[in-house]
This record gives structure tokens, C-alpha cells and sequence, in this order.
């Protein structure tokens, strides 16, 4: 075995009963494809995921959607595996399979019983570099993604909302686009896109495989390096640089009206940090402001807005610590009946401005923080979500040396790094407020 | 994603490594429950499960029971509603109390440094509720907008077509949520009649998944749940189903359409059901290879997501499925259901579709046991089938016995594309309404 296995890491935390379960083995091929295994003996299933660092941000103007089409054209075969023989052979086995796309990843995996591994490993290295698309193939699952579209977006006044949101907030960056693709331009998508986009993202050294379950990971090695090593490189992979947004200088609004909607919501975000490469502290504070904010009903929105005050039916906060480029700290409150959008508006900015003013107890933290330690022993009991933690990090210019440290990184967090935190992230200039009224609302 | 999940899907398959780690318990106090011990992670999953829920809510009062429920975390004994929830989140404990058409279910996992004072706040939620007007009112403000939402959402407005239509006057033909106005005149008393209603010793099932052993979960059953009054009102009646072929299409300005159909189905117990999976893996039940899928989609991209499932239950069963298509191809993709309808019904499937189903179904069934939380709802679903503890044990051989002959018989007689009841809610061309 050529492997070298980099790192063998057990968290510290939890306590030692559990320690086997959460422990990441890593390695990495020649070919630059990373392999993390995450064992789990529990049951005789192994879940196979091939992660590509390659999402809707990476695309390039004009050809929204392509990253999420491509991840549909996946499916359509290579010569080997023609057609849809690759489904054929994963449901003879008793397999089941799906993929996912987001702005900074997309995702294939499988789950199988343990020992059909080496067969999924080879169907999912063949159509790493293989795959086989015509014109025909690619007008027809057009018009798949076209329906798709209308059922994910289209079909809730929340799902157009989010979308004209993240246009108006991302004046510079492609986080701006929808990861399915404005319709327009999904319209416009050709066989050649796709298959320009898939010869420069889809290689091993674009790639991460995570295989948990109940696997050894030496013969885990042993498959990768049978059925991943030899694929070549992509030799033309760009830096992935992303235009970033400038600092705002103007606060912008919006409004959207829709007759399906029966509750005014008001949505405010602000810039935020995010984790980055041994440098996580900050978006753990951002982390922990939100659960205070907003994680939870004794958190400090819900308790002022819907509890004390009554203008709210729900209240919260929003971040996502983890993504390759900043990305936007949300808060949020649905009206109560008769509380006009502008007026819940103006609650949420006394209760914002209480919170710094007065700031959470250390008790409140300390609820928090047991919260979120539990949450780590709860999430051993997933093999899917162990997995995606993993992809998501890694995916987001990470390291298996952040994901394990990060769980010590948020207990670390102190209520003046929250602070400091909240008062960079408050910057009116830098925030986008937006009203999702019914056609009759008063602003 | 390639592929939107399958939400119709109501799975009976899943996976223990044996059938001998399941065992019953009965506790001193004579509650039985079953276990499925999992010593290596230190948490403890308990599901209870009491049926009769929003079905048995006089129609006057309907609604009861959802709010009643949506109250149990927002105050009990000494605790108000804050002081309640300082206290689940001190013993970091995820405890969620929800009802479906006819049951009250409560789902909790504890860490297991905390059990004792876990199964303490749950006894306190379950036994003396305070139901105080601070969160009854705004309970009944969040259940009064979804109401609302439900109003102007196309899926829901469809569900309640479908509901009335084919439940008639059987409670699953109301919302569980009830009405504006039923929630609107919902008082504490009703509330209290609901909570002596729902939880009663003769209509409950209890799993439990986790670090605890059956030594040690008697006695805690008994603290929790001993106090359970053995019944007071009756379960829901049973539902009267019969086919009768219709089209109803519901106007809705919108770029897709989103149909349903159905006709009667299959009840669990029934000796031709086990056949009846087979059946629907193949039709539409089975993801990207089943025969609509491949027409309605992959041949032609009429849209992006049709499936169908058994919905059996010992209540009555149905059998149907679902899809969203843009208006322009409605009719079309509709008329590609019925011919595959027909089709099975009349030729069948192949031996070839048959070993991949049964390769499929076998292979799968021990996937789908990812965590403690799905395993103790597998328990209480084999429990309220009336499944042998052993059932896991069997299930494959009873796929594998199955010959093409009887899959055949059992498709021709699950299947009727002439009493198939089709509601379209959308602006959909191509689709001619029966009335």
C-alpha cells in the first residue's frame, strides 16, 4: 500500500466511551484526490460520497444553472456503464443513490450494504472522467431542470423571495445567482457547456471521496487507490477566485409582493464572517450570536417579539458559518395579525439594539453552549450527516484539521468575543431589508 | 438534486442487523415496550405513540387536540412556558410533541447523563400541562396563520380536496387543524378534554432505541406512563372507501400544475400486500427506474418528480400517487398515467422487472435503519401493524417467495385505471374535468 495515512485523529470531545465512532482517517491519492474515512460498526452499511469542489459560484456569468444541470447529466452514462445501466446496477444491489449541488459543492453519494463498495467505487470513478452526453440527452433534461425549477422555486412566494434577495444582496458575487439558474438562462444551457464544465471540474484533484460506515479503512485505501488513482488530472482547473462584493455604502431595500402570501415577513441580513483555515473563531462567535439571537425559543428575538410583545407569530436568526466565501448573518420575524410590516420592522430594531445594548448572561451562554456539545453526540448518530459535515467543510477550502477542531473553537468562544462580533456585523450601510407582503399589505 | 425524495412514500422496509436485538419489554406496571439496545453512543431515544389523535376531536371542537399538543412544551407543573424551556435546553434534550390525522406521538432523545431528569420533564409535560393564556394564545396565532398559508398554497389546497372527496364524512375529511373558526372558539376546558382524550394506556405503543437496557427501563416506564387512565372514548371508526371515477380540476394561476390520484387500495394484514410492494416499486414506486418515471420523465421531461405508494392503513387504505408538470403538458402526462395504469393491470411485468425488484427491496431493507430516531419509529410502525417481533427476520423471504403469477394476479387487482379519482389543481390544458 502506497498510502500514508496523514492524520489518525480522535476528537477530545466526547468523552472517551465514544471515541471510536468519531474518528476521521485521511489520505490523500497521488492524483491529489483527498479520502477521509469515518468508521461505524454499528450496521452493515457504508455511504459512499464523492464531494467536487465545484458549485453554482464557480460558474461563469451567463451560464447560471450549469453546475446543477450538470449534476442531473451525471446520470445519463458512459461507455462502459451505457445509459441508465449505472441506477440498473446500484438498485440490483440494493442500493440507493442521489447528489446535491449548492453554491460551493456537488455531491453524488450512496448507500449500500458494506460490502457492494468496490462496486460503487468503480461506477462512481468511471463517470469522474467518462461520461457520455449528446445534444438529444441534454434537451431533454432541460426541460426536467425547467420543472424542477417551477416545483423548488416558483411553487412558494418564500422560495421567490429568497431568490430576489440574494440577487439584490450579492451585487458582485456569484452567491447573487440561484444554484438552479435564472430561467433564462437555463433555457440557453447546451450540451457544450455542460461538457466544458464537466472536463475542467469532474477530476481527482478537484475531488474528495468519504466513505463512512462500517468499512476498514486499509481496504478502503486499497479500492481508492484501484479505482481512483489512475484517473488523470484536470490540468486546466482555475484558481477558485470569486469576485467579491464591496463594502456597501448604500443600505438597500426591497419589497415583494405575492397573493399566495398571508403573513408579512421581514428579513434583515448583514455581512458575517465564515470559517476559515485555522482561523474559526470569529464566525464561532457569529455561530453562537445566532443561537442567542434566535436558535432557540428562550433566545432573545422570539422571547422579546413573540412572547413579551406579541408582534410576531415567529422570530429568529440565521447563519451559516460554513461556506468558501462570506456569506450573511439573517434575522427575521413573520407579523401577527395587524402588526404592519414596518412597525415589526422598527420591534426588531429596538430588541437588536437591547441585545447589544444589555448583551446575553453568562448562563445564557453556558445553555448554549451544552446545547451545541450535545449536539455533537447527537450527530454521531448519523452516518449521512457525519459524512456531510466533512464534505461540506472540506468543500469550502477547509481541513479535516478545522472540522475536528471546531466543536473546541465554539466552547471557546467568550460573551466579549460575541460582542465584538455583533458590533461589527450590525453595520446598517451593509444591510438588506426586505418586506414579502400580499398584494394588499401596507408596507 | 437529481431526485425530490419521496415524500408520499410510506416505508415498512428497514434494517436491524437481527431480529433478536429487538426485545419486549414489560415493565412492573405491565406496560410492554420494545427495545432495541445500542449501548455505544451515550443516548437514549423513547417514541410513544397514542392512537386516535385530531380523529377523535368532536367536529365542533376540531382542532383540540393539535393545539393541546402544540401546548405540552409551554409550561407544566411549577414551570411556565420559559421556565420549561430553560430546562429542555439545560439537559440539552430534543423532545418533540406532534400529532399526524390519527395519533398524538412523542418523540424524545436524552443524553444519557441526563435520563433521569429527562424522563422527569417529560412526565411533568405529559402529566400536569398548564395550558396558561399567554402561550395559548400565541399557540393558537401560529396554528391560525397556517390556516391561513394553508389558504392560498396549492399542495394543501389540493390535500383537502383530495381528503373530502374521498374520506366523505370520516374525521380524516377535515383538517387536523381544524377550521379559523373551531380553533378561533377553542377554550382551556376543550383543551383538557382533549389531553383526557388522547392519552390513555389502551391505545399506546412505546419503542425505545439506545443506551439503556430492558433491565433498566422498566421501572422508569412506570414512572412516566403508569399514571394513564386504561380508556375513555372510543378509537376512530373506520373509514368507508369506495371508487368512484372523477376529474376535478382546480383553477390556480400558476406556471405548473400539481395532480393527484387515486382509487382504493390494500390493507397491511392483507395476504396479497407484501405482492402489492412489489407492485408499486415497479409502477411508480421505486425512484428514477419505475415505468412512470421512465415515461413521464425520462423519456419525455414532463416533469420533474411523479411517484406513487401504498397509503394502507387499518383505518382504510388507498392507493395513488402524485405529480407536478407545467400546465401546457399536464393533460399529456396524465394520459402516460393511465396508459401505465392499464398497461400493468392488464400484461403485468416482466420476470426480468420482478428479480430487480425483489434484488432492489431485499438489498434495501437494511439501509434504511440510519440512527436511533429511525429505528424506534421502524418499531412502533412494525408494533402498530401487528408484526411478529420477528418480522424483520422473515420480510426478505417473503419478497423472495414471490412468484411472477402472483405478482401479476395481485397487480390486476390492485390496480383499476378505470376508478381512478384524478384532481388537478392548476391552469392544466389537455385535462377535461368530469362535472
Amino acid at each position: 500500500m502506497r498510502f500514508l495515512l496523514i492524520a489518525l485523529i480522535a476528537l477530545a470531545w466526547p468523552a472517551a466511551a465514544t471515541t471510536a465512532l468519531d474518528r476521521a482517517i485521511v489520505s490523500q491519492l497521488p492524483n491529489g484526490m483527498d479520502v477521509i474515512v469515518l468508521e461505524d460498526r454499528r450496521a452493515p452499511v457504508v455511504v459512499h460520497m464523492v464531494w467536487y469542489k465545484v458549485g453554482a459560484a464557480d460558474e461563469v456569468p451567463g451560464k447560471s444553472g450549469i453546475a446543477h444541470f450538470l449534476e442531473h447529466l451525471l446520470f445519463k452514462g458512459t461507455d462502459t456503464v451505457p445509459g441508465d445501466e449505472f441506477q440498473r446496477l446500484i438498485e440490483a444491489n440494493g442500493g440507493q443513490d442521489n447528489a446535491f449541488t449548492s453554491h460551493d459543492y456537488t455531491a453524488y453519494f450512496q448507500r449500500i450494504a458494506a460490502d457492494r463498495l468496490d462496486l460503487v467505487m468503480r461506477l462512481e470513478a468511471d463517470r469522474m472522467r467518462n461520461l457520455v452526453l449528446s445534444p438529444e440527452i441534454v434537451a431533454l433534461e432541460r426541460l426536467v431542470v425547467l420543472e424542477e425549477r417551477n416545483t423548488r422555486v416558483d411553487a412558494s412566494p418564500g422560495g421567490v423571495f429568497a431568490e430576489q434577495r440574494a440577487a439584490v444582496t450579492h451585487v458582485n458575487h456569484p452567491y447573487g445567482r440561484p444554484i438552479i439558474g435564472w430561467r433564462h438562462e437555463i433555457e440557453a444551457l447546451s450540451y457544450t457547456d455542460a461538457l466544458d464544465f464537466y472536463r475542467r471540474y469532474y477530476a481527482p484533484n478537484n475531488a474528495v471521496l468519504i466513505v463512512a460506515g462500517d468499512v476498514d479503512p486499509a481496504e478502503v485505501f486499497q479500492l481508492a487507490e484501484r479505482h481512483y488513482a489512475p484517473l488523470a488530472r484536470s490540468e486546466d482547473l482555475p484558481p477558485r477566485v470569486r469576485p467579491q462584493d464591496p463594502v456597501a455604502l448604500a443600505e438597500r431595500r426591497l419589497v415583494y409582493r405575492d397573493a399566495r402570501v398571508t403573513d408579512p415577513v421581514v428579513t434583515r441580513s448583514y455581512p458575517a464572517p465564515h470559517r476559515r483555515p485555522g482561523d474559526q473563531a470569529e464566525a464561532a462567535a457569529a455561530f453562537m450570536l445566532a443561537e442567542l439571537l434566535g436558535g432557540t425559543r428562550t433566545a432573545h428575538l422570539p422571547e422579546v417579539l413573540e412572547i413579551d410583545e406579541q408582534v410576531a407569530l415567529s422570530a429568529g436568526a440565521s447563519f451559516s458559518a460554513t461556506s468558501h466565501d462570506p456569506r450573511r448573518f439573517s434575522i427575521f420575524a413573520v407579523a401577527a395579525p395587524g402588526v404592519q410590516a414596518a412597525k415589526l420592522e422598527a420591534r426588531l430594531d429596538t430588541a437588536l439594539a437591547d441585545f447589544l445594548e444589555t448583551g446575553p448572561t453568562q448562563a445564557d451562554l453556558a445553555r448554549v453552549k451544552a446545547r451545541v456539545r450535545a449536539a455533537q453526540i447527537y450527530a454521531l448518530d448519523g452516518l449521512d450527516g457525519r459524512a456531510r459535515r466533512y464534505g461540506v467543510a472540506l468543500a469550502s477550502g477547509l481541513t479535516v484539521g478545522d472540522v475536528q477542531d471546531w466543536p473546541a473553537v465554539l466552547q471557546a468562544v467568550t460573551l466579549a468575543d460575541i460582542r465584538a462580533v455583533a458590533a461589527r456585523i450590525f453595520d446598517r450601510n451593509q444591510a438588506v431589508t426586505g418586506y414579502m407582503l400580499g398584494p394588499e399589505d401596507a408596507q | 438534486m437529481i431526485r425530490l425524495v419521496l415524500i408520499l412514500a410510506i416505508a415498512l422496509a428497514a434494517p436491524l442487523r437481527a431480529a433478536t436485538d429487538i426485545v419486549e419489554v414489560t415493565s412492573p406496571g405491565g406496560l410492554t415496550a420494545w427495545l432495541v439496545e445500542e449501548p455505544s453512543i451515550p443516548i437514549v431515544t423513547l417514541n410513544l405513540h397514542f392512537e386516535g389523535g385530531p380523529a377523535i376531536d368532536p367536529p365542533e371542537r376540531a382542532g383540540a387536540t393539535v393545539l393541546m399538543t402544540g401546548l405540552l412544551d409551554e409550561g407544566a407543573g411549577d414551570r411556565d412556558a420559559q421556565g420549561f424551556a430553560v430546562a429542555r435546553e439545560e439537559l440539552a434534550l430534543r423532545l418533540g410533541f406532534s400529532t399526524n390525522r390519527s395519533a398524538v406521538t412523542v418523540g424524545m432523545t436524552m443524553l444519557s447523563e441526563n435520563r433521569a431528569e429527562s424522563l422527569a420533564l417529560l412526565r411533568s409535560a405529559l402529566t400536569e400541562p398548564r395550558f396558561d393564556p399567554e402561550p395559548l394564545e400565541r399557540v393558537r396565532g401560529q396554528i391560525l396563520s397556517g390556516l391561513r398559508r394553508d389558504q392560498t398554497n396549492p399542495r394543501a389546497i389540493l390535500g383537502r380536496a383530495v381528503n373530502r372527496a374521498v374520506y366523505g364524512d370520516h374525521p380524516f375529511a377535515r383538517d387536523r387543524d381544524g377550521t379559523p373558526d373551531t380553533v378561533s372558539g377553542l377554550t382551556r376546558e376543550d383543551l383538557l378534554a382533549a389531553h383526557a382524550r388522547a392519552f390513555t394506556r389502551d391505545r399506546l405503543t412505546i419503542a425505545v432505541v439506545g443506551d439503556i437496557t430492558a433491565a433498566e427501563l422498566g421501572a422508569p416506564l412506570d414512572d412516566l406512563l403508569g399514571w394513564l387512565p386504561e380508556a375513555t372514548v372510543p378509537p376512530p371508526a373506520d373509514a368507508d372507501l369506495s371508487d368512484a371515477a372523477q376529474t376535478v380540476i382546480i383553477p390556480f394561476a400558476s406556471p405548473q400544475s400539481t395532480a393527484r390520484f387515486l382509487h382504493t387500495g390494500i390493507d397491511r394484514d392483507d395476504p396479497d400486500y407484501i405482492a402489492a410492494i412489489v407492485v408499486n416499486h415497479i409502477l411508480g414506486g421505486g425512484g428514477s427506474l419505475s415505468r412512470l418515471t421512465q415515461e413521464v420523465r425520462e423519456e419525455r421531461g414532463l416533469t420533474y418528480g411523479i411517484s406513487t405508494a401504498l397509503q394502507s392503513s387499518s383505518y382504510g387504505s388507498l392507493y395513488g400517487g402524485a405529480l407536478s408538470s407545467a400546465n401546457a403538458t399536464m393533460g399529456q402526462a396524465l394520459d402516460l398515467v393511465r396508459a401505465e395504469w392499464a398497461r400493468m393491470a392488464d400484461e403485468g411485468i416482466s420476470q426480468t422487472e420482478l428479480d430487480a425488484a425483489k434484488m432492489y427491496l431485499t438489498g434495501a431493507f437494511p439501509l434504511q435503519f440510519n440512527g436511533n430516531g429511525r429505528i424506534a419509529r421502524y418499531l412502533i410502525g412494525l408494533q402498530l401493524s401487528r408484526r411478529p417481533i420477528d418480522y424483520i427476520d422473515r420480510r426478505n423471504g417473503l419478497i423472495e417467495a414471490l412468484t411472477l403469477e402472483e405478482v401479476n394476479r395481485v397487480a390486476a387487482r390492485l390496480l383499476k385505471p378505470e376508478a381512478l379519482r384524478v384532481f388537478v389543481i392548476g391552469q392544466p390544458e389537455g385535462v377535461t374535468p368530469t362535472e
